[in-house]
This record gives C-alpha cells, structure tokens and sequence, in this order.
C-alpha cells in the first residue's frame, strides 16, 4: 500500500476545471518529481493533496485513509509537510519563533532544524521578513520539518534564487533523502537536478497526468513534448 | 535593556509612584484616578490578548467586564442582605470575600466567552464585530429589565468587599491589590504571547491558510484566546464594582467596550503595556480635558484620528519605534 496515492482526481477553482484526470503514488523513503510547464495543475495537485482545494472526482489516500472530508490542518497533524510555492513564512515573528509555532513531537526539534540550517540558527533572532530569499526558504523548509511530517511536498523550493542557494537547497534535500525515512513530492523546473534527486517523475499536462516512470525513460521527445526542454 | 522594556519600566515605577505621593499628599481622589487606571488597564490587557495577538476586533468585551462587575454586585448584595443566591438544588449564599469574588467572575466570564466564542468565532472581519456587539447588547438589555438586581438603576455595594490581611477601604491598599492583579494579567499574557500557543495564535492572525497547512487549527487557538482574554476583563470588572461600589447595565454598554477599545488603540494594539500607557492617558485626558470642557470626547476622537492614521503602534510604538512589538497592522 502507498503512502500517498491518488487516482484520477479531479478538481475545480469555482466553475473552472483545473484538474482532470491526475494520478500519482508515493511510498515511504521516495521521491518524486511532479513535473510540467506552468499552468498545467502542479501546484493544484498540491493544494488537493494538502486538502486546501477539496477535489470532486476520484480518490486521495493516505495510509490508505481516504482524505475526502479532512481539512488542511488535520492532513498536516497526519503527517504532510508542506513548503509552499514563494516561501511564505509568518513575516512578524522570529526565525525561532516561525520554527517553534508549528513543532510537534518527533525527531525533528528546533535543534536538528538549526544543525541542518545552521544559517537558521545565526538568524534564529531576525524577522522572518527581514531574511534573504535562500534564508526564507531555508526556514519554510525547517517549519514543514519540525511539524515532524511523514511526507515533505516541496512546491518550487529553488524558484528565483541565486544558483549558489539553489545548490545548497538541492543538497539539503539530497540529505534529507539520504539521512531520513522521509517521502519527498518535489515541484521545481530544473530537470537535471530533479533527475539527480528523485527516483521517479510524474508529468501533468492540462491537468492529466500523462507520464510516469523512471528519469531514464524520460526520452527527448517527452522532454521536448511536455515540459519544453 | 531594550527601548520599549524600559518605557514599560518607566510606566510601571510611575504607576506605583503617583498613588503613592498622593497618599503623602494625602489626595486619595488622586489614588483612586490611579486604581481606575490600573482598573481599565487590566480590561484592556484582557481585550489586547484578542485583539492584538489573535487579531480579534471583539466590540462586545464589556459583556465580561459587566459580568464581572455583577458576580462581585449580586454576592455583596446577598451577602449584605443575608439573603442566599440560591437554596435548591443546593444553597449558594452571598459573599464579601474578594477572593471568592474574583474566582467567580473570572470563571462565569471565561464560561461566557467560551459559549459567545464558540459562535462568533466561526464568522470573521465585519460579522465578528457585529455578533461580539450584539451579544454585549443582549447583556444590557437584560441586565435593565432584571428587576432583582436594580435593573436599569444598578445595585450599590454598600461596604467594599474585603480581602484577608488588607483594609480595603484605604485607597492605597485596595490600589495595591488591583496593582498586583495588573501585574500577575501582565505577566500571564506576556507568558502566553512567547508561548508555542501565542506564536501559533500570532501566526493565524497573519495567515490563518499557512497556519492550517502546518497542522493547527486555528478556531480551537482563537476559543482559548477569547476565553482567556474574557476572563481577565471579567476579574477587571469586579474590581471596577468594587472599587465603585456600584454596578450598572452601563458596564455591559458598547460605549464601554468601545472605551475598552480605546485604552488598547491609544496605548498600542498588540504592546504589552498598551492598555496600561492607553488606560493612563486617557484617564489624564478625562480629568483635565473633561474641566474643560463637558465636550472632551471630541478631542479623544481627534487624538484617535491621529493616533490610527500616524502611529498605528500607539503611544508605546511612538516611543519604542515600531519594530518593538508583535505588530498588529
């Protein structure tokens, strides 16, 4: 059984269809890339995974739990962990506090968080709005860790910063993968460091997903075809 | 020290300094305008739990200022008559014990919030405002048309209730106690705001869709908040009757959860000591503007203008810098 699974979900923004088909299987200690040009219903798909868009159509499991009817904070109590598109930290309160305010129990703590980050812990004092854009994604990253989830879902962790950050993002969640029984969703652009990091991809495409597989069978008339590299 | 620790220091040591010179003075009116100050202070330490941390724009909080006033009004009142409350099922009997007063009004407040919470808090922005309101209304209403207890005329506390070790009837005494019970109400709200609780519940304010996305709900947060926020404006209540010794449907009035309003916005919304340098100025403003002129709500309402368009922060903001607090917006 997956960990995280859905089949031929469906959803809407009011009368607009955004989803129309997507499907997609998560097991524990994986990663998966979930990949496609924009606008065709990543960030979506994530919003219905965390349940703060309700699908209309087909299934989302978790442990084989059906989420249907669960709201965004109890998906996240059940162990999804979010780091959302544009970072989106509390911008009124400390580096400490935005990491302390969503703990719960488990081995992530507020000092496994600042020896991952250890920038964290020398702005462990500043506002969050104060931080820089690799800082603040650095802290969206420990604020979904120390929720202690079961499932990460990384929505364009590395979108708009600077190639030195966005190496040191992808080589946390390299560790993270390494280090930890975490499952990962990751959404980002970059294919060659997805294909680095995650053991399979999803593509949608106007919101079906019409690929799934290992990165080795993501031949150039796909990658052409579907994400326009 | 940081700017604004000191500027709550300075307030603190002024606070306990004025009663005190007005007792070697021997002017107890001016040690009696300092307990109001503490009085309205700890309403709006109430209110500023709500408000600024959970940024709940609640207009019906003198519902438990007048619900506090009441529990002290209607046990003295019993007491003194020798009358009990209630004799079935069970017999509850009147007292002048401020601590059993206090208990009282903080737990029929919390009670209170915990039922007008529970519905008000699932509506937001504007309806929030309009159902706090109403239930503040629901109160006056029924507090005039109760005939057992003064109705629209009140009830008087005849002998200030009394409290062990201390002669509540000197102004500096009874002072001291309200003084104390400001500080514990300061205390435990700064406790609260730097809280796992307090940062969740500061965080709903400023995105409750974030908040929910990391597993916490953020209507069980603000429950607890107003509940908590209730039962500090309801203990400020009943030292308010007592220190009247006189309760009336005019506690449970908006104008008064309006004033309450008021002391939080002049001093600082979300400042720990807002309420206490709101409270205190505007108790300066009615004393020399009201020998003015009968008409000195009219300057209130200018330096209220200023104080919402130019220093959100409040007088503490002015005077600390913005950066100082949690930072209601």
């Amino acid at each position: 059984m997956s960990l995280l699974r859905l089949d031929h979900v469906s959803a809407f923004y009011g009368p607009s269809q955004a989803l129309f088909d997507v499907s997609l299987r998560l097991d524990q200690g994986e990663v998966v890339a979930l990949m496609g040009r924009n606008g065709m219903g990543k960030t979506t798909t994530i919003k219905v995974i965390c349940r703060m868009l309700k699908h209309r159509g087909g299934a989302v499991m978790l442990d084989g739990k059906d989420m249907a009817r669960w709201p965004s904070y109890r998906a996240a109590r059940a162990g999804l962990g979010l780091v959302p598109e544009g970072r989106r930290c509390f911008p009124n309160l400390s580096v400490r506090e935005n990491l302390i305010a969503p703990a719960r129990p488990g081995d992530w703590t507020l000092r496994r968080v600042f020896d991952f980050f250890p920038r964290l812990e020398e702005r462990a004092g500043q506002m969050a709005v104060s931080l820089s854009g690799g800082e603040q994604q650095m802290l969206a990253i420990g604020r979904a860790l120390m929720t202690n989830p079961r499932i990460l879902i990384l929505d364009e962790a590395t979108e708009g910063l600077a190639p030195v950050i966005r190496n040191e993002i992808w080589a946390a969640i390299g560790q993270l993968k390494r280090d930890t029984g975490l499952a990962i969703l990751v959404v980002d652009k970059s294919l060659r460091e997805l294909a680095r990091v995650a053991d399979r991809g999803v593509i949608l495409e106007r919101g079906r997903s019409v690929w799934g597989g290992g990165f080795e069978r993501l031949d150039a008339e796909k990658r052409d075809r579907y994400l326009g590299v | 020290m940081q700017r604004e620790t000191l500027i709550n220091t300075v307030l603190t040591l002024g606070l306990l300094a004025v009663p005190l010179a007005a007792w070697a003075m021997d002017e107890p009116y001016t040690i009696t305008l300092a307990t109001k100050v503490v009085i309205f202070a700890l309403a709006g330490v109430g209110l500023n739990l709500a408000l600024g941390l959970g940024g709940l724009v609640s207009l019906g909080h003198a519902m438990f200022f007048g619900i506090g006033g009441y529990a002290a009004g209607i046990l003295a009142s019993h007491a003194q008559s020798y009358e009990p409350i209630m004799e079935w099922p069970f017999l509850i009997e009147g007292t002048q014990s401020m601590p059993v007063i206090w208990v009282m009004a903080i737990v029929v407040s919390a009670l209170v919030a915990l039922a007008t919470g529970a519905l008000s808090l699932r509506t937001s922005g504007v309806y929030f405002i309009m159902i706090t309101l109403a239930f503040g209304q629901m109160f006056y209403y029924f507090t005039i048309s109760w005939p057992a207890y003064g109705g629209e005329d009140g009830l008087s506390i005849y002998v200030r209730d009394r409290f062990p070790g201390l002669n509540t009837l000197d102004p500096l005494h009874f002072f001291g106690l309200c003084f104390a019970l400001l500080m514990l109400g300061l205390f435990i709200v700064a406790r609260i705001s730097r809280s796992g609780f307090g940062l969740a519940l500061n965080a709903a304010r400023q995105n409750e869709a974030r908040v929910r996305a990391v597993g916490i709900e953020p209507y069980r947060l603000r429950l607890i908040a107003f509940v908590i926020s209730g039962a500090i404006t309801g203990l400020a209540g009943a030292l308010y009757a007592d220190l009247n010794r006189f309760v009336s449907p005019v506690m449970f009035s908006w104008q008064t959860s309006g004033e309450i309003m008021i002391f939080v916005i002049l001093g600082g919304v979300a400042r720990l000591f807002g309420p206490v340098a709101g409270a205190a100025l505007f108790i300066i403003l009615e004393e020399v503007l009201g020998g003015v002129s009968d008409y000195w709500h009219i300057y209130l309402g200018a330096l209220l203008l200023i104080v919402v368009l130019f220093a959100r922060g409040g007088l503490i903001g002015v005077l600390a810098g913005r950066n100082g607090g949690g930072g209601h917006d």
